[in-house]
């Protein structure tokens, strides 16, 4: 029989204690390799686009890369909280309407769109400025919703982001002298060169990748994971909640701006629940708590993607064309999603990074 | 004045059917089923044959009414019993969020595979004529529909409070909802019960659209969504779970809807949806648990 004793904390001279704690940038030092191999990805992509030099190509390398910017959004918040929110498109639809009032060409703008306020009338802004207001925008439409919706949570606050990109999309529908209603608005000014949307994606990596190391992130996570342990080591949930909410917010706030001029034009439905569809697909077949399955994500399930297309275009096969009747992408896409979701709920990367040392799982 | 009672009162009906098929199935799998819309679509759409043509053929939508309104229950719950045991029946022991999101899937693969057979476009059908003509009460002119649609609504909320109250099956139910695995323990089948919940809910969804279908004369492949998020809106605010919520605030909801759209100025009345959104969101920050908190929902630490 053994008489248990207490555990009692031997007692560290300073220099132990300076010795164990961690250096100011261990973290961010052990960590930076993730965001560095996902950029050298998408930089080889982008690299092999420019080889090939084909014109369609390119727009689905644009796509791509917005993409990886509107699921690197989503992953910001969803990921790290934890909370699953279908409102985030609704950002992307302010991101992308700002960019079409300050780019349009005046001329243009005063026809179509007369009910803007006459400052923003007599603008036009080359593109990239206009992003920085788009995102600027966006977040501040999420740090208003924000401190709403975040004091709620589970399922009440799932519904009410849902409710929230309802709300956005029935009044981007129908305020129809400033966003045209319904019908698109047409042009916005067409970006075609891949570099732009690139930097971008890089961008928002490193933006994703340093909230998630740093203190709020941090926290964030840890009430995802206990949140009653997380709140009584004084984390306030909904605090760091809102930041990543407003974080994700300009994130796709951004994403919208340069989904506007990737494409050219803009109506309320192209930021609406086929978008969120796609974008959280990605997310859940990546793997939400994860930046490297976000990313990836969009990559591998973009190629899948784009082989549909191809296959709902048309094959020729013998004498005639083989053609999978229209719909069969978002449906292969449904099914890939509940079947993830059924064998690997936590997505193909889990909670895991790309680092260079393969023996280390976390 | 009238009018307007009898608006809200069936547009609340509409959004009340949605809400008790969402709170059904919620109460005895905590799933928020995002596939419930889509059912409506395809219970619609049941009636025509699969064409991409403008035109509607229609099918079965000839039968007599008393083969038509069962075909169309039947459908519903045959859809939704058959979601239950394809998809949710693996994802019995996950979070709420997982099924949550899978459900939000299996809602676009039935949309688009309602696409791939019908294309997009909305098909004008007209179902049982007689019933839009409209009728005389007490000074105010309403279509037959309204009125059928209130007292059919009155009648499934009664029949379903006595399927619940009295029988053996809705005992089950109303105990599988409660503590799911305290039920089981006592003897509850659960596949039985959850396949029961999903039948119901799948007939519900039937119902309304039949009432959607002889309202607008259009199936829509896009038509289950507008209802569908009403129908999620009032669960959660009458309380996820709680079957009387949720019909209390379809009802409410569906008031708040007509009465704005009464009072609003004639500019914001488009926004009317936006500003229901906007008080959703204010109701819930009041009350999180919803009007009608059900027991065994609460977050236990």
């Amino acid at each position: 029989m053994s008489i248990s004793t207490p555990a009692t904390d031997p007692i560290l001279s300073a220099e132990a204690i300076a010795a164990r704690k961690p250096g100011p940038f261990s973290l961010a030092g052990k960590s930076i390799v993730t965001p560095i191999l996902l950029v050298l990805i998408l930089l080889a992509i982008a690299i092999v686009t420019m080889m090939i030099g084909s014109k369609p190509f390119n727009q689905v390398i644009i796509d791509l890369f917005v993409r990886v910017i509107l699921v690197v959004g989503l992953y910001v918040f969803i990921g790290n909280s934890g909370v699953m929110s279908f409102g985030q498109i609704g950002f992307t639809c302010l991101g992308a309407y700002v960019a079409a009032w300050l780019t349009i060409n005046p001329v243009m703008k005063k026809m179509s769109l007369p009910g803007l306020p006459d400052f923003i009338l007599k603008t036009k802004m080359e593109y990239w400025q206009a992003a920085i207001f788009a995102t600027i925008f966006a977040a501040i439409a999420a740090l208003i919703f924000g401190r709403i919706l975040m004091r709620l949570s589970g399922i009440a606050a799932s519904i009410a982001t849902f409710a929230m990109l309802a709300m956005i999309n029935t009044i981007y529908s129908n305020w129809d002298r400033v966003t045209g209603a319904t019908s698109s608005v047409v042009g916005i000014p067409i970006v075609r060169s891949i570099w732009p949307y690139f930097t971008a994606a890089a961008i928002v990596i490193f933006i994703a990748w340093l909230h998630a190391i740093s203190r709020a992130g941090l926290a964030l996570r840890a009430a995802r994971d206990e949140p009653t342990a997380a709140a009584a080591s004084g984390i306030d949930i909904p605090k760091q909640r809102l930041i990543a909410f407003v974080i994700s917010g300009a994130i796709m706030g951004a994403g919208g701006a340069l989904t506007a001029h990737s494409i050219g034009v803009v109506t309320p439905d192209n930021f609406y629940l086929s978008l969120t569809f796609v974008t959280l697909s990605m997310l859940v077949v990546g793997g939400m708590g994860s930046l490297t399955g976000s990313v990836l994500g969009v990559v591998i399930l973009s190629a899948l993607i784009q082989g549909l297309r191809f296959l709902e275009a048309g094959v020729p096969v013998g004498g005639s064309m083989l053609a999978l009747p229209k719909g069969l992408q978002e449906i292969a896409l449904g099914i890939i999603m509940i079947v993830i979701l059924v064998l690997r709920p936590s997505g193909l990367f889990g909670n895991r990074e790309l680092t260079l040392n393969r023996n280390r799982s976390e | 004045m009238l009018q307007i009672v009898f608006d809200a009162l069936s547009l609340g009906s509409l959004y009340a059917l949605g809400a008790l098929g969402i709170a059904l199935i919620f109460g005895v799998m905590r799933l928020v089923n995002f596939a419930h819309g889509d059912v409506i679509a395809f219970s619609i759409f049941a009636l025509l044959w699969p064409s991409t043509d403008a035109m509607a053929i229609v099918f079965a939508g000839n039968l007599p009414w008393f083969l038509l309104i069962p075909f169309v229950l039947a459908v519903g719950a045959g859809l939704s019993v058959l979601c239950e045991i394809v998809v949710f029946r693996r994802f019995r022991n996950t979070n709420p969020a997982t099924m949550m999101i899978a459900s939000f899937a299996l809602g676009f693969v039935i949309r688009y595979f309602l696409l791939m057979l019908y294309s997009s476009r909305p098909k004008s059908i007209s179902l049982l004529p007689v019933l839009s003509q409209p009728v005389e009460i007490l000074g105010a002119r309403l279509p037959l529909l309204q009125l059928i649609t209130i007292i059919v609504t009155i009648a499934i909320l009664f029949g379903l409070v006595i399927f619940l109250r009295r029988t053996r099956f809705g005992l089950e139910m109303r105990a599988a909802a409660e503590n799911f695995s305290m039920a089981r323990m006592l003897g509850v089948r659960a596949n039985r019960v959850i396949m029961g919940a999903f039948a119901l809910s799948g007939a519900l969804a039937g119902a309304i659209a039949l009432i959607f279908g002889i309202q607008t004369g259009t199936a829509d492949i896009q038509m289950g969504a507008a209802v569908m998020l009403m129908a999620f809106i009032s669960t959660v605010i009458g309380g996820l779970g709680s079957l009387a919520g949720a019909v209390l605030a379809g009802f409410l909801l569906g008031a708040a809807s007509v009465v704005m759209q009464v009072i609003l100025p004639v500019d914001a009345r488009p926004f009317r949806d936006a500003f229901v959104y906007g008080a959703v969101i204010l109701v819930l920050l009041f009350r999180p648990q919803g009007l009608i908190a059900a027991r065994g929902t609460k977050e236990r630490v």
